[in-house]
């Protein structure tokens, strides 16, 4: 017993040499560029420009278009996870991959298309003017954005709530049903709240892409709205601030780390919720 | 019926969403003019010109071979890790888990320059082995992620039996308890090898010159125009995955009705 | 990186043992590609940072294959994305091709090597004068750079879709083509439309002149249908939009595609810009470099690069080369700036002024 102990021991520490050498050094490294200034002194500056104007439009444009899409992925998600989840077993894995199989072509090629899809001259409005259909002109729009949010990350809401569902134990739902309670009134009492560890968990993983999204809004947003992604991205590579960059990165963290303990909370065994 | 028709109708509109940009792109691959905005007849010569392309060819090979690595050196150091998160207190464990989840919770770009910033400062040469480094550390949380559920419902007296009976905790691990996590390990690491394929930003930050994935190659392509070559050559690696997974679903369905219950992916 | 090459495949055949789905994938496609044909780099090795898309591969070979020296060839997209890495010394580049303020300011931070002429004959004889002439606004000795390409930025019109004669930026501002504007998604290429509007200098760091460009630009916002980079060509040529915001290069392909297409240099004036060869003050292989650079100068290759990227070249051989007579007289590609006046070229302008740029960029953005 004691031997099991000290070998776990061992086995644990060269992880954490990993975790601190490639995740808590270089995110050190952000707060330090992000609390200092060009100089090298120490200044909250970089953080608390988040509250000038184009900034704070810039992250509540954010925090709307992602929220949008969590919500309309969830809606998605849900009911497609329950279908999936009450398929044949050996049907399972392959209808999954069927939905992960797109990541495969590039995130890059799979946007731009949508921009070929979209566009005024677009295939969608091709197929709509040939059949009589007024056009539809969303491209350029934050609907293309949220669209495009939706598109690339549908699959991070699906994946956790299909697992989630499918380890609830039949038996359950069954007894509920065997007690009386009704098809809308099982959902709501056992199907439901067993799930919620996964809604939760795809709920962060599609909410904290879209937040932190620069590229959808540059090829499907023409542009012409600027996200808090789009800000720091251009910190870096435009305007050559890494200290702002960083600043406003270390914003965007509190945000993550909100969400983290809100997991957490739902999540109390610290087993993480299952891709 | 009509439930299970409507179902049917569900699952086809959202099989339609996810793959209408997937069957532009196919389309574009055949198309004979040089911009996607003209349709120009249909063509096989970017399939031709794409085996003549090196630097293609060369991305398409570092693609690969990062995502391939970089998966399954995730995937050795996620199972020990596992193991050892899995001994841990509760309060270890939550900070364990905590950090871990950092680099799939964070903002890629974030990410990205943090590991920049590392490398420069460990003065690193910047090129296949900083983009390697960094592909592990974002892939890891992945492949913890998918084995984590299956050590939990592992019973740990099967371990610990092994142990009493003799057996070398590398034998025990190998006989006892991986065999049960497998399945987690199998998703943990087509997860990350997803992962590490579809990735631009961090790869972008920390690669060095001369050394291009699809990704990078692309994004600069984007200021040119996409060459349609690339096309060409995503719609063959469609192709590819698909019929391997046709392949890989259709054998083992007979035999393994119940060992398919895999939950994870 | 091919010497790199067949090490990687014994790695890869290694790993062929564990045997997943993933490995025999990964390795049907590797025995497709190969590495045959792969030089070995006797005489060395030269690192070269250009744009995306700016040079035929070609060239490249022929370089290879005539002086054994092996090319490792790197892309970036935009100046401010190269000048980090170079100023990091992340990776150690040889040759890089920025543009002329960029140049300004990596000469001004002492990160480039003087040239060594001599070793360059070709550079000093193809290379017609009013382009040196001409990169003395960031290079004033001539010391530092060699032009790569050049060229101007202008409007990009529809003639199916704009009927009066465009000649002006203002057209722009035209409330009759709102929604059909496509402008340039990038800080100081936004502003000097903005500014030579009004009739200011691109290079302005005054702040009431700025003030006034950016409040041109948020007026126009609504009339714009996207603000990029890189789509324009495709845009204008798929008939998405009525006019663009265009860089000449791009205008020679765009009409071939497209013959309704019309790009004029506006009458208030534009930017003139020049992509140059330089080499890294600390360029480890500095002979290769200016052999490199030597090669890129020959006639035969600049006007093989010119018939690739479609953007003028400074080589006036090259130019005499070209078959095309429509080609070689066209006023896109070669222009008589002699013609045009309040032509300028951006100049680096400090931290300071940059921030400011960015500061007003983004309340453009926001808005």
């Amino acid at each position: 017993m004691k031997n099991s102990k000290l070998s776990r021991r061992l086995l644990s520490t060269p992880y954490a040499a990993w975790i601190t050498i490639f995740i808590l050094i270089p995110l050190g490294m952000v707060f330090y560029y992000g609390l200092t200034d060009r100089t090298g002194a120490f200044t909250l500056q970089n953080v608390l420009d988040i509250m000038s104007a184009e900034h704070a439009k810039a992250l509540w444009y954010s925090l709307g278009l992602s929220l949008a899409s969590t919500l309309i992925c969830f809606l998605l998600a849900y009911p497609l996870a329950m279908i999936l989840a009450g398929m044949k077993v050996s049907q399972h894995s392959f209808i999954l991959l069927i939905f992960i199989l797109p990541m495969w072509m590039n995130f890059l090629l799979r946007t731009l298309a949508w921009q070929t899809l979209l566009e005024k001259t677009g295939v969608i409005n091709m197929l709509l003017g040939f059949l009589h259909l007024p056009a539809l002109n969303i491209i350029n729009t934050p609907y293309a954005i949220v669209l495009g949010m939706v598109y690339n990350f549908l699959p991070f809401m699906v994946l956790p709530i299909y697992n989630a569902l499918a380890k609830i134990d039949p038996n359950v739902v069954n007894a509920a049903k065997d007690l009386g309670a009704g098809r809308v009134q099982t959902f709501i009492k056992i199907t439901f709240p067993l799930s919620i560890g996964g809604v939760i968990s795809g709920i962060t993983m599609v909410f904290i892409p879209a937040l932190t999204t620069f590229v959808i809004s540059k090829l499907l947003g023409g542009s012409k709205i600027l996200l808090i992604g789009n800000v720091i991205e251009e910190e870096f590579t435009q305007t050559g601030n890494w200290h702002l960059g960083s600043g406003l990165s270390i914003v965007l963290m509190i945000f993550i780390i909100f969400n983290m303990v809100i997991s957490s909370i739902f999540d109390r065994e610290g087993e993480g919720t299952a891709l | 019926m009509i439930k299970a028709t409507a179902k049917k109708v569900y699952i086809a509109l959202i099989f339609i969403f996810l793959y209408a940009p997937i069957g532009t792109l196919m389309v574009l691959s055949f198309n004979a003019s040089r911009t996607r905005a003209k349709w120009g007849g249909p063509t096989l010569k970017w399939y031709a010109a794409l085996f003549e392309n090196r630097e293609i060819m060369q991305a398409l090979w570092n693609t690969l071979l990062i995502a391939l690595v970089s998966s399954l050196t995730a995937v050795v150091i996620g199972t020990v890790a596992c193991i050892a998160i899995q001994g841990m207190s509760r309060r270890g464990r939550a900070v364990f888990m905590g950090i871990t989840n950092i680099p799939m919770l964070n903002a890629d770009i974030v990410t990205g320059i943090s590991l920049m910033l590392l490398f420069i400062s460990l003065g690193l040469k910047f090129g296949l082995g900083t983009i390697l480094l960094a592909h592990i550390t974002f892939n890891i949380p992945y492949v913890i992620l998918s084995i984590m559920p299956r050590m939990k419902q592992l019973n740990p007296n099967t371990y610990e039996a092994a142990l009493d009976l003799g057996a070398s905790p590398i034998r025990a691990f190998f006989q006892v308890v991986f065999p049960d996590i497998l399945p987690g390990i199998l998703s943990g690491f087509l997860m990350a090898f997803t992962m590490s394929l579809d990735d631009f930003i961090i790869t972008h930050f920390t690669k060095g010159a001369g050394v291009d994935t699809l990704s990078t190659k692309i994004y600069t392509e984007v200021k040119k125009g996409i060459k349609p070559e690339m096309y060409a050559l995503s719609t063959l690696i469609f192709a590819a995955v698909l019929l391997l997974l046709l392949l890989v679903n259709k054998a083992p369905r007979e035999k393994s009705e119940k060992t398919n219950k895999t939950g994870g992916i | 990186m091919h010497h790199k090459c067949s090490d990687l495949k014994r790695r890869v055949l290694k790993m062929k043992k564990w045997g997943t789905a993933a490995c025999i994938a990964a390795a049907s496609f590797f025995s497709l590609s190969g590495c045959a044909g792969s030089t070995s780099g006797e005489n060395g090795e030269v690192i070269v940072y250009n744009w995306g898309e700016y040079m035929d591969p070609d060239a490249i070979a022929m370089f290879e294959e005539e002086t054994g020296i092996r090319v490792i060839y790197d892309e970036f997209e935009t100046n401010e994305i190269m000048y980090p890495k170079v100023e990091a010394g992340a990776a150690e580049y040889d040759v890089i091709c920025p543009s002329d303020y960029m140049i300004q300011k990596m000469i001004q931070n002492d990160l480039l090597a003087e040239l060594n002429f001599d070793n360059m004959p070709n550079a000093k004889e193809n290379i017609g004068a009013q382009y040196w002439e001409q990169s003395r606004e960031f290079d004033p000795e001539n010391k530092y750079s060699v032009p790569y390409c050049w060229g101007t930025v202008g409007i990009l019109y529809n003639k199916s879709m704009v009927e009066e004669p465009v000649d002006s930026w203002s057209i722009l501002w035209d409330e009759r083509y709102k929604d059909n504007i496509l402008m340039q998604d990038s800080v100081r290429d936004a502003f000097m439309v903005g500014l030579k509007l009004n009739g200011y200098s691109m290079n302005s760091t005054d702040a009431a002149e700025l003030e006034t460009a950016k409040n041109a630009l948020i007026q126009q916002k609504p009339l714009v249908q996207a603000y990029v980079i890189d789509q324009v060509r495709d845009k204008m040529i798929g008939n998405e939009a009525a006019i663009g915001v265009i860089y000449s290069g791009e205008a020679i392909y765009t009409q071939r595609e497209n013959p309704d297409l019309e790009y004029v240099i506006p009458r208030e004036g534009t930017n003139v810009w020049i992509d140059s060869w330089v080499i890294t003050r600390d360029a480890p292989n500095k002979e290769n470099a200016e052999k490199f650079i030597d090669f890129m100068c020959r006639p035969e290759v600049a006007l093989k690069n010119f018939e690739y990227i479609t953007y003028s070249t400074p080589n006036d051989a090259a130019r005499a080369l070209i078959e095309d007579e429509d080609i070689r007289n066209s006023t896109i590609a070669f222009p008589d700036l002699t013609q045009y006046s309040n032509l300028e070229t951006f100049r680096y302008l400090g931290t300071e002024a940059d921030e400011m740029y960015s500061e007003l960029w983004k309340e453009v953005k926001s808005e």
